[in-house]
């Protein structure tokens, strides 16, 4: 388990790394990559739990491997905090705090959103006993 | 370079996540609390961590290399956003609303904290 959580941190970390590249950040401007990637993998994790609970709520690996592993790593919450507490140490409090907020805000609604989705395409049928 | 550091990046990412698994297990195992206590002092502990690393950098005590290790790889990936909000969510969905916003309130707050002790101490070297 623990190995498969390594492989799935590889996998998540540069993809992160590879959105962080591909949209750099001036400074003192609004961290736009780690906000789209913390806002799209809590939509992705939303979405996963709910689908692995109603189709292959035994599947343990692959809620641990994908979950805990890919999306966990794709996410962060270090570079939030950091690059919050860089905008205030700059003085921009303004977009520091605008940052901090549509985060928690825009990530909250995302994990929500992606649950809902999935309870609505998957949680129906598993309930009616279809489960293919 | 560029492959040297996503190599470093790929070597942080692959100890950062287990570590935030097992921590969070040893912690969530120990104590009994409504509160998502384990991935709560991973991300205060990996924001810490990364904002020593920041200002290390930032003050030239740090390669580039060392930085795509230990930040963007292993702090990156040993903490996690989207397991907070989705813990987060599960206690709004008990109707746990006041752990809800505690937990969102203090993991930032005390995150913020920690970043910026992390910094300093990084700067000043």
């Amino acid at each position: 388990m623990v190995f498969a959580l390594g492989i799935g941190g590889v996998v998540g970390a540069l993809a992160r790394y590879l959105i962080a590249r591909a949209l750099p950040v001036t400074t003192g401007a609004f961290p736009w990559s780690t906000f789209l990637i913390n806002v799209t993998g809590s939509l992705a994790l939303g979405f996963l739990v709910v689908l692995l609970l109603e189709r292959f709520p035994r599947d343990r690996f692959v809620r641990l491997f994908m979950g805990t592993g890919i999306i966990g790593a794709y996410t962060t919450f270090s570079t939030l905090e950091v690059d919050t507490a860089l905008l205030f140490r700059a003085h921009h409090v303004f977009v520091g705090v605008l940052y901090v907020v549509a985060s928690l805000a825009a990530g909250l609604v995302a994990v929500w959103f992606g649950t809902y989705v999935a309870k609505v395409s998957f949680g129906h049928r598993w309930s009616r006993g279809e489960t293919k | 370079m560029t492959l040297e550091l996503f190599v470093m990046v790929a070597i942080g990412g692959c100890v950062g996540a287990p570590s935030r698994y097992l921590l969070d297990r040893k912690i969530n195992g120990r104590i009994e609390s409504d509160l998502p206590w384990g991935t709560f002092l991973v991300n205060i502990s990996g924001s810490l961590i990364l904002g020593l690393v920041t200002g290390l950098s930032l003050s030239h005590h740090l390669s580039p290399l060392a930085k795509a290790l230990i930040g963007t790889g292993f702090c990156g990936a040993y903490t996690t956003f989207s397991t907070f909000t989705l813990e987060t969510l599960r206690l709004f969905e008990v109707g746990q609303y006041a752990n809800a916003a505690l937990n969102v309130t203090v993991s930032t707050l005390v995150g913020l904290a920690g970043a910026g002790i992390g910094l300093a101490i990084g700067l000043a070297f």
